[in-house]
């Protein structure tokens, strides 16, 4: 990947594989990457909240992405990894995804708006589509996938 | 002078005065003659003023004045203590607390000059005393208190003598001498209720530079300035104005209680040693007679007091006497004043207490590692590790016990200002009540006590506005006519307790249940149903009030709702216990702490949860036959109890891992006084745990009350008991 381009109108995603899909997560929001620790579930909540992880002496919530999306459940295997997002106003949390693949840089031409299409329940929650060589990537709206705090 | 950085002391200071005399001016309701607290009065007030004038409070200062010149006179017995000069003094005291309420948030002190408040406490002067000369001038009042002391301290009032001074200030005097200047000696003494001394010292200085040269000081300026003097430090200074006018100046500072002054004479200095010394042999023979006075009463003491004998006679020769004196008069004064000796403090911020706490927290979580590694690896650890382990227990038991109690603080800031609410209440609703309160020594957590302050304040209200009688009907029910408030704190366990007690009428229950229909809390169907606790607790319902009239006391319907949230949201809680007629008690109950807790890991399924040991009661082994049914839900009768069962595993959606004949491990948990028994799968152990919040993003759960990191890094879920119940 290109990384040297100069900041401004370039925006670091980092790529990541749900099922056959690939998706972008902005950098700017992810705090760290785990691998996936013993989740404990916590009774009574949304089905897409998994339950809660201990990240480094603090309890983290962790939800399941794909649920929330409408995929088939997480099958965890050897790349599961536990993405821990970082929102300004809602604090932390951990979804869960099949796979990290790499960092991308995106220009700013190289994303493309998306209309929301409300017959695919998916598309609800991207934000845009990158083009790069690696092919194409569903730019996550974390907004749409992180839970309104209840 | 740059005085931002007192600001804090200052505010803090000042609560505390304000505090002191409200309680002083109550009893002096109570006592209108009684000259000790008089006398208390007038130094809160005299101190007050001092701080508002350094600080540069005009407003504040004005007030205050006059204030000071009213007590100044009620001490000279020129006017005798009334009940409306008390009201308009307290309203003082309102208007003090609000400039300082202004100070706090805006460092400035407002633009009110309560100029009635002013005129009126000047109508009290003047109405009683035509002499307001006397008044005028409320300096030489304490001036006048510093004179009766001066009998006392007059042996050390000449300190300066003992100043040996260096060679090169020898010479500047020498040379001061010929230049014609007079060189003086003074010794400068603060009062001993001088809030800011190196302020007070600074001002001195300043005083005193106006005339000419300060050439030496004892304490050293530095010194001086880290306020590391005791009451009082001397000067050597040169000047061309006479003795009176540098002494006037320096007196002319607030909060100085004496200036003592001397022309210096360069050349006798030797000589002056001498006697000095001589004088200061005949003191330690004094102080040595004190001192054995002092061990009878204060043993511990002696040490010290020996000590410093010890060094009279060898180095520094009249200032440890007076040192010394100034502790044995300290001891003397005490039972007449009534005063508490202060301890030495640090004020520390809340939030290093926080760092601390959770830091003590994360040690916790590290030792429970540590402890759960070792059982693991059974074969190869060896008796010495475990050795060290329990070692390492023991010691992070009391390091968790030490900062818990640093966090402490007695309820008795909150419940100060009682009394004086309850006197105001007691004349707007014109009903004679007392309030008698006992335990303000009992410590709960810093956080906790701000907290707890309104939930108090709305229950004391309601007491006197609800539950106690008008004088006429006390009357008539054979009851003293006063009513009476109670105000208990106790240690109960890991518990705290407090009560509000009342001898008025109780909880109406037909009253109450009326109103609820009233309202549409409830229905007349449901009413018939209830029993009589079920109808009490209605009155925790938002919205609820049983007044018939809304009086601006009590009686909007925000209260007791707010009371109840408030104590819960501190995992506390409250109950109410009444007698039509009797009167009521309100129990609050509060944990001591909140962030480590010792609970009760537990098994259910397959997965492990904590239970706080707080609200178990007892863990029984009971057969699937004895669990009966009634009105299709499972109950126990145990010791003569039926308790309804909560089967955890259905409760939270898991499979049970055992066999269902196998006998039930059931956990009595209880709240207030209602029982339940939780079924579960098996009981792990006790266990110290580190309450962590859970995050905002799971807290639908209401059964969750937190979670834990337990050993071996694994996150267990704490039960909430009360919300099963």
């Amino acid at each position: 990947m290109d990384e040297i381009k100069v900041a401004g109108e370039t925006t670091q995603f980092i790529v990541i594989r749900l099922g056959d899909e690939q998706y972008g997560i902005d950098i700017k929001y992810i705090d760290n990457i785990l691998r996936m620790p013993s989740i404990t579930r916590v009774p009574k909540v949304a089905p897409y909240l998994k339950g809660v992880i201990n990240l480094r002496g603090e309890v983290l919530p962790v939800m399941s992405i794909r649920i929330k999306m409408g995929l088939p459940e997480d099958v965890v295997t050897k790349s599961s990894r536990i993405i821990v997002i970082k929102m300004e106003q809602q604090g932390m949390i951990g979804i869960i995804v099949d796979e990290v693949k790499e960092v991308v840089t995106l220009e700013t031409e190289q994303i493309e708006k998306v209309a929301y299409d409300s017959k695919d329940e998916k598309d609800n929650f991207i934000s845009g589509i990158g083009k790069c060589e690696g092919g194409l990537i569903s730019l996550l709206d974390l907004n749409q996938v992180v839970p309104e705090n209840s | 002078m740059d005085v931002s950085q007192y600001l804090e002391i200052f505010l803090d200071e000042t609560n505390e005065h304000l505090q002191n005399l409200n309680t002083q001016i109550l009893s002096l309701e109570q006592e209108p003659d009684n000259m000790d607290t008089i006398n208390e009065i007038f130094r809160a007030a005299h101190s007050l003023k001092g701080m508002a004038g350094t600080m540069g409070y005009k407003r504040m200062q004005t007030l205050t004045h006059d204030m000071e010149n009213v007590f100044s006179e009620v001490r000279n017995g020129n006017i005798t203590v009334k009940d409306n000069m008390i009201d308009i003094l307290f309203q003082c005291l309102d208007a003090l607390e609000e400039y300082n309420t202004n100070i706090r948030e805006s460092a400035d002190e407002g633009t009110n000059d309560n100029e009635h408040l002013i005129k009126q406490l000047n109508i009290i002067l003047k109405g009683e005393e035509e002499d307001a000369q006397e008044a005028a001038a409320p300096e030489q009042a304490p001036a006048a208190a510093g004179q009766s002391e001066e009998a006392g301290t007059d042996s050390s009032a000449k300190k300066w003598l003992d100043i040996r001074l260096g060679e090169s200030e020898k010479t500047v005097l020498a040379e001061a001498k010929r230049q014609g200047k007079q060189v003086y000696g003074m010794t400068v003494s603060v009062l001993e209720a001088c809030i800011l001394k190196a302020a007070r010292a600074f001002l001195v200085f300043k005083a005193v530079e106006e005339f000419g040269e300060i050439v030496y000081s004892s304490p050293s300026a530095q010194d001086i300035e880290d306020e590391k003097f005791d009451l009082d430090f001397s000067l050597i200074v040169i000047a061309d104005a006479p003795l009176d006018k540098v002494v006037q100046a320096a007196k002319s500072v607030s909060e100085i209680e004496n200036v003592v002054g001397d022309i210096y004479d360069v050349n006798k200095e030797a000589a002056a040693n001498h006697t000095v010394e001589e004088s200061t042999k005949e003191e330690t023979v004094q102080v040595k007679e004190e001192s054995v006075k002092a061990e009878s009463v204060e043993t511990p003491k002696k040490e010290a007091v020996e000590d410093k004998t010890v060094k009279t006679e060898t180095h520094a020769p009249a200032a440890a006497p007076a040192a010394v004196q100034q502790t044995t008069n300290r001891n003397d004064k005490k039972p007449a004043a009534n005063k508490p000796i202060v301890n030495r403090t640090v004020r520390v911020d809340i939030e290093k207490l926080d760092t601390l706490m959770n830091l003590v927290s994360e040690l916790i979580i590290a030792k429970n590692s540590l402890v759960s590694a070792s059982a693991t690896v059974e074969g190869s650890a060896s008796s010495e590790v475990n050795d060290q382990i329990e070692y390492l227990e023991s010691v992070t038991t009391s390091l968790h016990e030490s900062v818990m109690k640093v966090r402490m603080v007695p309820i008795e800031s909150v419940v100060t200002k009682f009394p004086r609410m309850i006197r105001d209440l007691s004349k707007k609703l014109d009903k004679k009540m007392e309030l008698y309160m006992s335990g303000e020594e009992t410590e709960l957590d810093r956080t906790v006590v701000d907290e707890i302050g309104d939930p108090l304040m709305h229950l004391l209200r309601n007491s006197a506005d609800h539950g106690l009688e008008s004088a006429e009907l006390r009357k008539e029910r054979g009851k003293p006519e006063v009513g009476s408030i109670f105000l208990d704190a106790y240690q109960d366990g890991n518990n705290v307790v407090i009560e509000v007690r009342d001898d008025g009428n109780g909880i109406d229950t037909e009253a109450v249940k009326n109103k609820a229909i009233d309202r549409g809390v409830i229905t007349p169907e449901q009413a018939e149903l209830m029993n009589e606790k079920e109808i009490i607790d209605l009155l925790f319902n938002a919205g609820f009030s049983t007044a018939k009239t809304v009086s601006d006391v009590s009686g909007r319907g925000v209260g007791l709702d707010v009371v109840k949230s408030k104590i819960e949201a501190l995992s506390g809680e409250v109950e109410v216990k009444t007698k039509l007629g009797e009167g009521s008690t309100w129990i609050i109950r509060l944990p001591l702490t909140l962030a480590i807790i010792q609970a009760l890991m537990v098994v259910i399924g397959n997965e492990k949860y904590a239970i706080s040991l707080g609200s178990i009661q007892t863990l029984e082994d009971i057969p699937p036959e004895e669990v009966k049914l009634v009105q299709n839900k499972e109950v126990i009768h145990l010791r003569d109890n039926v308790i309804p069962l909560i089967r955890m595993t259905e409760v939270l959606d898991i499979e049970s891992s055992k066999d269902p004949g196998d006998n039930l491990i059931v956990v009595i948990v209880k709240k207030g006084d209602k029982q339940v028994g939780l079924v579960v799968d098996e009981l792990i152990g006790q266990q110290e745990i580190v309450i962590k919040s859970m995050g905002k993003y799971i807290n639908k759960c209401k059964i969750i009350s937190g979670a834990t990191i337990l050993g071996d890094g694994e996150v267990a879920l704490i039960l909430d008991a009360n919300a099963l119940i």
